[in-house]
This record gives structure tokens, C-alpha cells and sequence, in this order.
């Protein structure tokens, strides 16, 4: 089948790593992956902050780029949930509801389209505390939600990280409790954001010692590796793009 | 027009303080563990809050019946009936009220309203003097603060704090932060006043039509103190804490402690249906802004709120900042909803006191959908011109370069001028303040569209060329 591969912009510039593992991931899959090279950015960075008027030609764009393919792949559940639950600051047209229809986070699309649930090229034996962003669990239901008590339990990214041999996971309290990124507001309440990333590390860390933090979506990451790296801590992150992919530790 | 209220620079000056921040969050954490764990002991929990969610929207949207109906029944009842149509109406209402009978003294329950009203300033410049029985409201009256959280108004502070507090105000033993001696000295101290007051003020955690009555929720029991002992009761209550039936009251009472604290209930919920014999009983019907909030398409939902503050104990935001960083009588999740109706200006900056992680909404037990409305009123802030130029500057110059590949392309090209673009379109702000309190990310050489280019040359050349 074929798919567009959508790599968000602050992974475009800080981890084209991560660009780089999902295409690989993706063609060992059997996709044909066409990353249109016009590309540049969902507009949730505007759109977020309200300044839905400063959105709209930005997600227009995306609209036009991507509007005529019949399943979008991104690794970034933020983006994800900003094309499809909040895609409103451009003019409606055929394109956009396309791709408000079509776009799936990468986890989505290897869990609920291919249906994928082994990964036998990706030896990874080591423990890693897995986080999954607010988007991905409330936004997306990738994974189920604390409050909701009555729930069945489930983790679509622990599911497909479960089919790497040799993978371990970490427990850790308030799993999914915001780790403090939030956009944009990373930035404007910053002290609040980094102490809610100190304290993310903190329970990740808190009686066990995982060899690695991954996630599926990179934002979060971004901010937690800062604030880690300026705590001294070494402890690698990963996207779990890379994980399914075989990456190295 | 007041400033607006700087939540993140209150914050960090709350977080800069470890004891109470660290304190704050867990105790605040507990209770939202408390309340997942009563959740689980109600199997049809879920159905309750949909339940509650209907009786409410229901009820809102048949507003003025219910009201009426209400009026009648508690009138029939022996009680007078007021309409107050903004704070000052309902301030000069309870003065009124006091000054035909020359009171002079006004005990009084917790209650939100009388809060939103800024009742006590009113009464105490006009020679009434004014003392709060619910143990955690009279420290904050004490300390000259305004209640920090809807249920635990003092939760933000410590023994320690609550007896350098009382040894001031009350000259008791500043070295002894013993629970029950602080709370003795409360009582001690507080009892004369209920005994001497010929008035007793409380709000109302419902108001039942079909009956007339009001129901009264506390675990100190003080609310049964202040509406029993004196002659005369007041109760002031918001027009949306208005519900059909004793029967839905049902579903509520369920809802309110387990989601609150994690009790199962309250140690009371009294119910005032008419004034003893040979007392008087007043209730005041306050909009105050209510009923311009429920013709808002997108935010009347907001008034369906039962005030159990499961939204603020989940906030992680909240429990970092503090409450009284909000600068506002509603703090957490719900006063960023609420505030702005009433000051937009001041309560501008609230919106974005949020990662909008949704949490708040998801223990929310009439479900009000309080992370989507926080992103609304982003964009009303936005729509009103409440957003900081330099920021809409930088957001605009953030759209003109992401809508166009090639502007794109170029600034993102090579790692510096990347970072030279990551100010406007990802944080808009200088990168110092993204490295306050974390390190940058380290950029690789080369962006994956170039790497794209090298490695896969002759793949998808004409693709995506819009």
C-alpha cells in the first residue's frame, strides 16, 4: 500500500533520525512511501497558541501537500491529533477533509492498519521507561486514561514495542500524568514545564533503573532530554520509530 | 482595566519554595488517587457523570422555569426570596438585610459566591465585622488571602505556617503544629463569635425546585453552625447550582465527595428547607455574569460545574503553581474557564496557564469538556486582541515561512539559522528562557529533507509539488 510520510518540522531540523527510522521502518514493511517534498509544518505551533489567524495558511499548505493521499503516516501523535481534531484554521476544501480523514500517527498506523505485532529484526534487551504524550493517550486514545477507572487497560505503543525481543519495561507512577512540554507553553510557564519534567525523570527513575526513555512522540522527548542532560543525566532517548526499527542502544 | 494576572512568574515564584510545592502537589495527587479509587468501588461511574451531565444541561437550559418554580415553592415555605442581578445588587441585599436588624456581627460557612462577590470587604467597610467558620476559609481570612482552592481554601499551607499564623493573630504556641491544638485554637477562638452573632451566612451546593430547599455540604460541619444558631439564616447561591428533584439530588451526592476527596460523602449535607420556628431565612439567587455566560455557544457548559475541584487536584499545572498564582476567586482548570467572563483582560493570560493534557476533563463528574474550552478561549483571547504583539509578530512571521516550502527549506538548512528560526515558530520567545531549567536540543548536520535528497535521489521526484 502506499502512504505519505509526514515528518513533523522540529523533527525535520533536531532528530532527522527519527524521519529517518520511520521511512526505513515503513519500506521493510512493504510501503511505498512517497514524502512529498514540499512539506513543512501541521500549524499546531500557531494553532495551539490561538493565533488560529497565523495558522491558516500554514495548515492550508498542508492541506494542498498532502490532500490527495489516501493514508498520511507521521510519527507524532500531537500532530496527529492537531490535523484531526483541530484542523480548523484553513478554509474547508476537498483536500483538507481528506487529509483530516487519512492521517494516522505512526502507532496507529503499524497497530490498527498493518496490524503489525513483531518486530524479530529489532533486538532491543534493555528496560525502558515508556511515556506517551497527552495527545496520543486523550487525544487519540492510543492508550487507556488513568481517570477512566472502569476502563480495559491497553497501550498501543507497549503493544508494538512488546513484538521487539529482548525489550523490557519499566513501571513508574503517574505513567500518565503530562511530563510539562505542552507546546508552547514549554516556554511561557517554563519554570512549571521544566519542574513537571524534572518530575517525570524523577518517577521514571524512582526504584528502577531503565537504560532508556522512549516515546512516540518526539515533543515530549525534546523537553525531557533537556531537562535530563541539565540534571547530568546521560540516559538516551529514543522515538519508538527507531526502537521498532533496530536501533542500537 | 486591571493588568493581566501573571500566572507563570506567581508560579515560579510558588515552585521556588520546595517545601510547599513538593507538598501541595502530593497531598493534592492523594486526593486524586483517593477519588480514582472510590470511582472504582461504582461500577455504573460512568454512567453517573453522563447522568449528572444531562440532569445539569437539562436544567441550564430550562433555567428560568426551575428558578420560578424554586421561588414559589421556598416562598410557600416561609423564606424570602431574592434576585440579585450582579455582586454589588447581592452585597447590598445581605447589608440590607443585616442593617434593618442592626447586626452587627455575621458568621459565616465557606461559599465560592460570597468570594466572587468580594462580600466581606463590603460588609466590613460599612462597620459589620465578619468571621469565617470553615477552619481552612478563616485561616485565609486571617492571613488576608483569598482562598487558594475551592475545597481546601489554606491547602497551600503548612502546620508550620497555620501556627506562626494563629500565634500572631491569636497568641497561641508558635512551636506547637500539632493538628488537633491548631484546630482547638480555631474553635476556641471562633465559638464566641457563633455564639454572640445574630446572623449566620452559607452558600449552597444545590438548590432544589421542587421542593424549595437548599442543601448544604460540609465535612466541619460549620454550615449547619452558621445557618442553626443565629436567628436569622442567609444562603447566596449562584442561579446554576439550581437541580429538578430531590431525586437527581441523588446522583450528585454520589458524584460530589468521592470526586472531591475520595469519601463515599460528606460528614454533612444538611438540607434548609424554611426557617425554624421563630427565625428567619433568606436566600439570594445571584447571576452575577451567569446568565451572559450560558448564552456563550461554546462555554455555557462551564456552568454545569458542581465545584468539587477533582479538576484542580488532577491539574499538574495547578499543583506546581499554587493556587492563589492565578490571582482569581476560581483557580485550576475551571477558573481558566470561568475567570475570563468575567474580566477578560485580567484573566487573559489563564488560557495559556495549561499543557491542555485533558486530565481535568476526564475527572470532571458532570463532564464538562474543560481542556477543549481552555483551547477556546486561546482563540477568543486571540479574537479580542489579548494576545502579546511580539508574540502574534512572531507567529505571523512563523506562518509566512511555514507555508512556503522554499522559505522553509533555506531556514531550516543548516543548524544555525534552525535555531535562529525555532524562536519564532516553535516558542516564539528567546531561547534562554527555553534553557532556564533544560539544555537545547542538539541539532544533527543536516535535516532529513536533505537527508531525504542524498539517500533516496530518484524516489517520489515529482510528487508533492504543489
Amino acid at each position: 500500500m502506499q502512504a505519505a510520510l509526514m515528518v513533523p518540522c522540529y523533527i525535520d531540523m533536531f532528530y532527522p533520525r527519527v524521519g529517518i527510522a520511520t521511512l526505513e521502518l515503513l519500506e521493510r514493511l512493504g510501503v511505498d512511501v512517497v514524502y512529498p517534498k514540499e512539506q513543512t509544518c501541521c500549524g499546531q505551533p500557531m494553532a495551539n497558541s490561538g493565533c488560529y489567524e497565523e495558522a491558516r495558511a500554514t495548515e492550508e499548505h498542508c492541506a494542498r501537500v498532502f490532500g490527495s493521499f489516501d493514508c498520511v503516516v507521521t510519527p507524532s501523535g500531537s500532530c496527529t491529533h492537531h490535523i484531526r481534531n483541530k484542523f480548523t484554521a484553513g478554509t474547508d476544501s476537498r483536500e483538507k477533509q481528506n487529509l483530516v480523514r487519512n492521517t494516522y500517527d505512526l502507532v496507529e498506523f503499524l497497530h490498527d492498519v498493518l496490524k503489525i505485532r513483531e518486530f524479530p529484526w529489532a533486538t532491543f534487551e534493555h528496560k525502558v521507561a515508556l511515556h506517551t504524550s497527552c495527545s496520543a493517550i486523550r487525544g487519540l486514545n492510543m492508550a487507556s486514561m488513568s481517570e477512566r477507572v472502569h476502563d480495559p487497560v491497553f497501550s498501543k505503543p507497549r503493544t508494538l514495542l512488546s513484538g521487539v525481543p529482548g525489550i523490557e519495561f519499566v513501571e513508574f507512577e503517574r505513567v500518565d500524568e503530562c511530563c510539562g512540554f505542552g507546546g508552547t507553553f514549554a516556554v511561557t510557564e517554563e519554570a512549571v514545564s521544566a519542574k513537571m519534567g524534572y518530575d517525570k525523570l524523577a518517577f521514571m527513575q524512582k526504584g528502577a533503573s531503565p537504560d532508556c526513555i522512549v516515546s512516540s512522540d518526539m515533543s515530549c522527548l525534546v523537553h525531557l532530554q533537556g531537562c535530563a542532560r541539565r540534571q547530568k543525566q546521560d540516559i538516551p532517548f529514543y522515538h519508538l520509530a527507531e526502537v521498532l526499527n533496530g536501533v542500537s542502544l | 482595566m486591571s493588568r493581566p494576572v501573571e500566572q507563570a512568574k506567581n508560579a515560579e515564584t510558588f515552585l521556588a519554595d520546595t517545601v510547599h510545592e513538593e507538598r501541595l502537589d502530593k497531598l493534592l495527587w492523594a486526593a486524586r488517587m483517593r477519588r480514582d479509587a472510590a470511582a472504582r468501588q461504582v461500577p455504573e461511574w460512568e454512567e453517573l457523570r453522563t447522568l449528572a451531565s444531562e440532569i445539569k444541561e437539562h436544567t441550564l437550559s430550562n433555567l428560568s422555569d426551575y428558578l420560578t418554580q424554586f421561588e414559589a415553592r421556598a416562598t410557600a415555605n416561609g423564606v424570602t426570596v431574592h434576585w440579585a442581578r450582579d455582586a454589588h445588587e447581592h452585597n447590598q441585599i445581605v447589608h440590607d438585610i443585616l442593617a434593618e436588624q442592626e447586626i452587627n456581627l455575621l458568621i459565616k460557612s465557606k461559599s465560592m459566591l460570597t468570594e466572587e462577590c468580594d462580600l466581606r470587604p463590603f460588609l466590613e467597610r460599612r462597620g459589620i465585622r465578619v468571621t469565617e467558620t470553615d477552619l481552612g476559609e478563616r485561616i485565609q481570612q486571617l492571613d488576608n488571602q483569598p482562598p487558594a482552592h475551592i475545597t481546601g481554601p489554606a491547602i497551600h499551607k503548612t502546620n508550620h505556617d497555620v501556627a506562626i499564623l494563629f500565634s500572631q493573630k491569636y497568641g497561641s504556641d508558635p512551636n506547637n503544629e500539632d493538628i488537633a491544638y491548631l484546630a482547638g485554637v480555631m474553635r476556641e477562638n471562633t465559638r464566641p463569635d457563633i455564639l454572640a452573632a445574630r446572623a449566620g451566612m452559607t452558600g449552597a451546593n444545590f438548590v432544589v425546585a421542587e421542593t424549595g430547599a437548599i442543601v448544604v455540604a460540609t465535612n466541619e460541619g460549620n454550615a449547619d453552625l452558621a445557618a442553626n444558631t443565629p436567628e436569622l439564616h442567609i444562603c447566596s447561591v449562584g442561579i446554576e447550582k439550581i437541580i429538578p428533584t430531590m431525586e437527581s439530588l441523588a446522583v450528585f451526592i454520589r458524584l460530589l465527595a468521592r470526586s472531591a476527596t475520595g469519601d463515599t460523602i460528606t460528614q454533612y449535607t444538611s438540607t434548609f428547607r424554611g426557617p425554624r420556628k421563630g427565625a428567619a431565612m433568606h436566600v439570594i439567587l445571584v447571576d452575577n455574569g451567569r446568565s451572559a455566560r450560558l448564552g456563550m455557544k461554546r462555554f455555557w457548559h462551564s456552568l454545569k460545574c458542581i465545584r468539587c475541584a477533582a479538576c484542580m487536584n488532577t491539574c499538574p499545572v495547578y499543583r506546581r503553581s499554587g493556587g492563589l498564582s492565578y490571582g482569581s476567586t476560581y483557580t485550576g482548570p475551571i477558573g481558566i474557564i470561568t475567570m475570563p467572563t468575567f474580566e477578560i483582560r485580567k484573566y487573559s493570560v489563564l488560557p495559556f496557564s495549561s499543557t491542555l493534557n485533558g486530565s481535568c476533563t476526564n475527572v470532571c463528574p458532570v463532564k464538562i469538556d474543560i481542556h477543549e474550552q481552555i483551547y477556546g478561549w486561546r482563540e477568543v483571547m486571540e479574537e479580542n486582541g489579548q494576545i502579546q504583539v511580539v508574540k502574534k509578530e512572531a507567529m505571523r512571521v512563523a506562518d509566512k515561512v511555514l507555508s512556503h516550502p522554499a522559505l522553509y527549506q533555506v531556514a531550516t538548512a543548516t543548524l544555525s539559522t534552525a535555531l535562529e528560526v525555532l524562536p519564532h515558530f516553535a516558542v516564539y520567545n528567546r531561547l534562554n528562557v527555553w534553557g532556564k531549567h533544560r539544555d537545547l536540543p542538539q541539532a544533527g548536520t543536516e535535516t532529513f529533507h536533505e537527508w531525504y535528497r542524498t539517500h533516496r535521489p530518484k524516489t517520489n521526484e515529482e510528487v508533492g509539488q504543489a
